[in-house]
């Protein structure tokens, strides 16, 4: 039992998840962030590990990605970072990353290296089902890491059944074809396959992530699954910021309320 | 034995590595591009289609000047006769016509040297279909004509702002934009690249080429296969078709010419075998010029079209279980490669393709021996590269 787990046992819904990517917008703001999340009361941290062609995200979050590499951003970095972040973060975190910087460190060694630090958990968008089951599933059970995997509103129910049954931790639905940051609003033809997911009863608990940006939008989420997932506004919010502590506490309290 | 297996892999490299909202689209398309194509219904039009349409058979020219300076009996396979300039056309017909049988209703496209952006404009007006082409801003600035020839053919161009702003960049542009649009919409992906079953599909499209280079041979020499084929490589496409019906027939050498940019080890360079180690890149495991942390690393070629870091699958199979030779060619040397041709033969290559030609300074070959170099484009597009280079 990680702490995703122990999360999800305890409480049911309106669970926000808030995406950053590592390195921005500056290299050294890494445990700032993770501990202003914390504070002002979300339930996960998912860190981006920044890559140079990130094809599922959107403008905001590519040039989140392009600013922290220029910044120096590396995953040994963001590992070099989150040494000792235990002792100051209690909250799940979830690393998000594309699977060839990864690959290029060792899925082994990563995956050890993150059991190490404490973190609970992987969203690997790239990484299809298949070859997870083929080639990774045992190197993440045996380092204790939850993996998370997408789906979207073109997803067969019976792949969505199948990937419930590889789940463990929680599922991202992503709310409308869309990568990140596409489309705000949720529509009735949302509302529609948040309903039909909600009414068929997986064992995970799911996250709708994908142009989730205010309290709005968090409360419709949170209506048909067990809270939602923040990236794009978040990523805004950080670009505009001049102190990230309190903005950071601003928004996420305003999403919450 | 080259050839895919049943997970989409080409020895160590290939597959579907693709983020999850994409997997019901490449599952529609495995499934049923198989039994499509082998219908006679599609086979019929698409055979029509490159006969009438693409102007197919097209030549295989005995090069007579270049065979005495080259010491060999060279044959170019004049792939820059195809309409549109460049053999890129065969994939996107075979690409159209099965959109089409798939419902689809709208067609994205991206383009390095802007040929497959034409390439895919033009069956898109031909079949009445929706198009827009992703480019990079800087191939857009570099391949003007291009640009223009998809605007006149009813196309929208989007210039891809993020990175190099090059093939790559357009690549992951159209990708994303597939994601946003998965159901009305076909990517015809314009290489040997991707996830699986493009790698295969698109290889399967150009394979007419070495098709037809078999049954011309035989007319000309008296035999299928030739000592050696040359081609260029960029992602690949062009090499494929031409290596296609020799893969395992080991007494063909076949020949694979990458880009060096400014030189191998100049940090300028798009010479993947030599300078990549094993990735994911658009969604397939290959090989790919990378940093020591998995970040994609900018290629450089004169030419737009083989400016991309990674390769097909296919492709790096072939260099890294040897069935393949691979030479790394300078800008400066394909430039002069493309000169030498012109003046020789009086054709213009693409600069592409000029690189295949100077892969004939770079290896072995005997006296005579039967040499065939797939000329995969034609120059007019990058007439003002070649007035840069040569103040003409």
């Amino acid at each position: 039992m990680n702490r995703i787990h122990t999360l999800f046992n305890k409480k049911k819904d309106r669970v926000l998840s808030i995406y950053f990517t590592a390195g921005f917008p500056r290299l050294e703001d890494t445990l700032s962030i993770m501990e202003a999340i914390e504070s002002a009361g979300a339930d996960i941290i998912e860190i981006g590990v920044p890559y140079s062609d990130p094809i599922a995200d959107g403008p905001t979050i590519q040039d989140s990605n392009q600013i922290a590499l220029e910044n120096g951003m590396s995953l040994k970095k963001l590992f070099s970072q989150l040494e000792g972040f235990r002792d100051k973060v209690q909250l799940p975190v979830v690393l998000m990353g594309y699977l060839n910087p990864i690959i290029q460190y060792g899925m082994e060694d990563f995956c050890a290296k993150c059991e190490s630090l404490g973190i609970d958990g992987l969203i690997l968008p790239d990484l299809p089902m298949q070859q997870y089951l083929d080639e990774f599933k045992g190197i993440f059970e045996k380092h204790g890491l939850s993996n998370t995997f997408l789906i979207s509103p073109q997803t067969s129910e019976s792949r969505i059944r199948e990937i419930d049954q590889h789940s463990d931790g929680f599922i991202y639905m992503v709310s409308s074809h869309s990568i990140t940051g596409a489309k705000s609003g949720i529509s009735e033809e949302q509302i529609a396959y948040f309903q039909r997911v909600k009414e068929m009863k997986l064992k995970n608990p799911r996250l709708i992530g994908f142009g989730i940006s205010d309290a709005d939008s968090f409360q419709t989420a949170s209506e048909y699954s067990n809270g939602a997932i923040i990236g794009s506004a978040f990523i805004k919010i950080l670009k505009e910021s001049k102190n990230l502590k309190t903005d950071i506490k601003k928004y996420i309290q305003s999403v919450i309320q | 034995m080259i050839r895919v297996d049943e997970k989409g892999f080409y020895g160590k490299f290939g597959g579907a590595y693709i983020p999850e909202m994409l997997h019901p689209n490449i599952e529609e398309l495995k499934d049923n591009y198989e039994q499509i194509i082998a219908t006679e219904e599609f086979q019929d039009q698409f055979r029509s289609l490159l006969k009438d349409y693409v102007g197919r058979p097209t030549p295989l020219y005995f090069a007579s000047r270049l065979s005495e300076k080259y010491a060999a009996k060279i044959y170019l396979k004049r792939e820059d006769l195809c309409h549109t300039g460049a053999h890129k056309v065969n994939n996107t017909i075979g690409q159209i016509i099965l959109a089409k049988k798939l419902g689809k209703k709208r067609i994205i496209a991206e383009t390095g040297a802007g040929q497959h952006g034409v390439a895919t404009a033009t069956v898109c007006a031909l079949m009445g279909m929706d198009c827009t082409v992703y480019m990079g801003e800087l191939d857009i600035q570099r391949q003007r004509p291009n640009v223009e020839r998809m605007k006149i053919l009813g196309a929208t161009v989007v210039p891809a702002t993020s990175g190099s702003k090059t093939l790559k960049d357009a690549t992951n542009e159209a990708m994303r934009q597939w994601i946003n649009n998965p159901v009305d919409t076909h990517y015809i992906i314009g290489s040997v690249v991707g996830p699986h079953p493009y790698p295969e599909m698109v290889a399967r499209f150009q394979s007419v080429i070495s098709e037809e280079i078999k049954s011309q041979l035989l007319e000309k020499e008296g035999r299928e296969n030739p000592d050696l084929v040359i081609a260029c490589v960029g992602g690949g496409s062009n090499a494929a078709g031409a290596f296609y019906h020799y893969y395992n027939t080991p007494e063909v050498r076949l020949i694979a010419a990458e880009a060096a940019g400014l030189g191998v080890s100049s940090g300028k360079s798009a010479a993947t075998t030599a300078l990549g180690t094993m990735g994911i890149l658009h969604g397939s495991k290959t090989l790919l010029m990378q940093t020591d942390d998995g970040q994609v690393v900018e290629p450089h070629s004169i030419s737009a079209g083989l400016d991309y870091p990674g390769i097909g699958p296919v492709h790096a199979h072939l260099f890294d279980s040897g069935r393949g030779e691979f030479v790394a060619v300078e800008d400066e040397d394909a430039m002069k490669a493309g000169i030498e041709l012109s003046r020789l033969e009086g054709i213009i290559p693409a600069i592409e393709s000029a690189h295949a030609f100077h892969a004939l300074n770079m290896i072995s070959f005997k006296k005579d021996d039967v040499i065939v170099i797939n000329l995969s484009g034609r120059g007019d597009k990058d007439l003002d590269t070649y007035i840069k280079w040569g103040g003409y």
